[in-house]
């Protein structure tokens, strides 16, 4: 009988709670649900204050996957999705959150986001599962400009699965193993999936070792992200979101290039959808109950 | 806000920017296109904004060629057609 091939791509799904809160003592209760192209993550909040976040990977539905978020942050609470009084959707699937109130883009989220987080933070690259974006915003956390590629795939988590996948890394290594070499093969001309994998064989046949090939393949993924970013300019604070945030290969190599070093965003920069759309949500309750009260 | 839409490739860099705070939703830019790409929606905050079409931003250069001139002065129906010269074109 056939091995069964380890899936060196898999990465840690997780949920978390601040047990030392219960949330029968707060009034204001609001969530918010991000479904990405590759992981699914929810947070909820308390009054404004983080209460639990759950993160998994994204199953071919969007309903489905965001039920399993929000469910997540549920679990062992004795909370219901009933009890939340405003959820914000967001994301690649963004329209696919089906109990959400409201949706809001993912750039505006990403950057409140990641502004709540640490409230220096005026640039954020989201190095996102089948996109990557570079967002300038304001003190408030509010996007001043925006750009994406639309056309290009680079710098996506996505391609950083299948390089794993090909060369049987485990994704958790390939940023580690792609610092420690010695010599660098030329970067990759290309990110794209697809032709990565062919250039990957190449390199391996031309002798280069795995490591290596990482780190020409790491190189090329902050090369191209680099020059979106230039585009908008840098402010600092800068951040990186999205699971390619994980990647030291990855951010150390456009923190070289930048000049600037990225800041930590607390307690995980995947998440920072999420938290902005449940920053959303706790204004646009606010507004709610005060239209309320008339 | 300035709203990049388009990409780069190895060939050059194509994006339309536009400025949303300068927008006021009049859609001429909607009437004025002849390949369709704008559309205008509530944006986040609720206000009204063109943008341009999701599916039509990965060939913005090919798009907007027959309005582009290879030589001489250019008058792109867009941004003509916008008052407020929220349209900015970066090729
Ligand atoms: S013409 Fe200009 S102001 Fe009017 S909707 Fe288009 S971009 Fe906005
Ligand atoms: S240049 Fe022409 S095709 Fe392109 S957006 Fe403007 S009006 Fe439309």
């Amino acid at each position: 009988m056939a091995e069964q091939k380890p899936e060196f791509w898999r990465w840690h799904e997780y949920t978390w709670r601040d047990e030392g809160k219960n949330w029968k003592d707060y009034e204001k209760i609001t969530a918010g649900v991000d479904i990405g192209s590759v992981s699914s993550k929810a947070a909820i909040m308390v009054d404004g204050e983080l209460y639990s976040y759950s993160l998994f990977r994204t199953g071919s539905s969007s309903p489905d996957s965001a039920h399993k978020a929000i469910q997540g942050c549920l679990d062992g609470t004795g909370m219901t999705l009933d009890d939340i009084k405003f959820i914000v959707g967001t994301g690649y699937g963004r329209v696919n959150v089906p109990f959400a109130h409201k949706t809001v883009t993912e750039i505006a989220c990403h950057a409140r986001g990641a502004n709540s987080m640490n409230a220096g933070v005026r640039t954020i690259l989201d190095m996102g599962g089948q996109d990557c974006k570079a967002i300038l915003c304001d003190e408030n956390g509010k996007v001043q400009q925006f750009l994406m590629n639309d056309k290009c795939a680079a710098g996506t988590g996505r391609g950083m699965e299948v390089v794993s996948d090909l060369l049987s890394v485990p994704i958790g290594d390939i940023g580690p193993l792609s610092l420690g070499v010695d010599r660098e093969p030329p970067p990759v001309s290309s990110t794209c999936v697809v032709f990565a994998k062919t250039e990957a064989v190449g390199l391996l046949r031309e002798g280069f070792n795995v490591a290596e090939v990482l780190a020409a393949y790491c190189a090329a993924m902050a090369h191209r992200v680099v020059t979106l970013i230039q585009r908008v300019g840098v402010k600092k604070e800068f951040a990186i979101t999205g699971g390619i945030s994980k990647n030291a290969g990855v951010v150390k190599r456009i923190e070289k290039e930048l000049g600037v070093e990225a800041v930590e965003i607390a307690p995980d920069a995947q998440l920072a959808g999420a938290i902005g759309a449940a920053n959303f949500a706790k204004d646009l309750l606010a507004k709610q109950m005060a239209r309320a009260a008339g | 806000m300035l709203a990049n839409y388009g990409y780069s490739d190895g060939s050059g860099t194509y994006y339309i920017t536009l400025d949303t705070d300068k927008c006021d939703g009049c859609r001429d830019c909607v009437t004025a296109c002849p390949q369709q790409m704008f559309l205008v929606e509530p944006d986040d905050y609720d206000d009204d904004k063109a943008v341009i079409k999701e599916a039509m931003r990965k060939d913005v250069k090919y798009l907007c060629a027959p309005c582009k001139p290879t030589a001489g002065p250019r008058e792109l129906p867009c941004e003509t057609a916008c008052t407020p010269r929220a349209i900015v074109h970066s090729w």
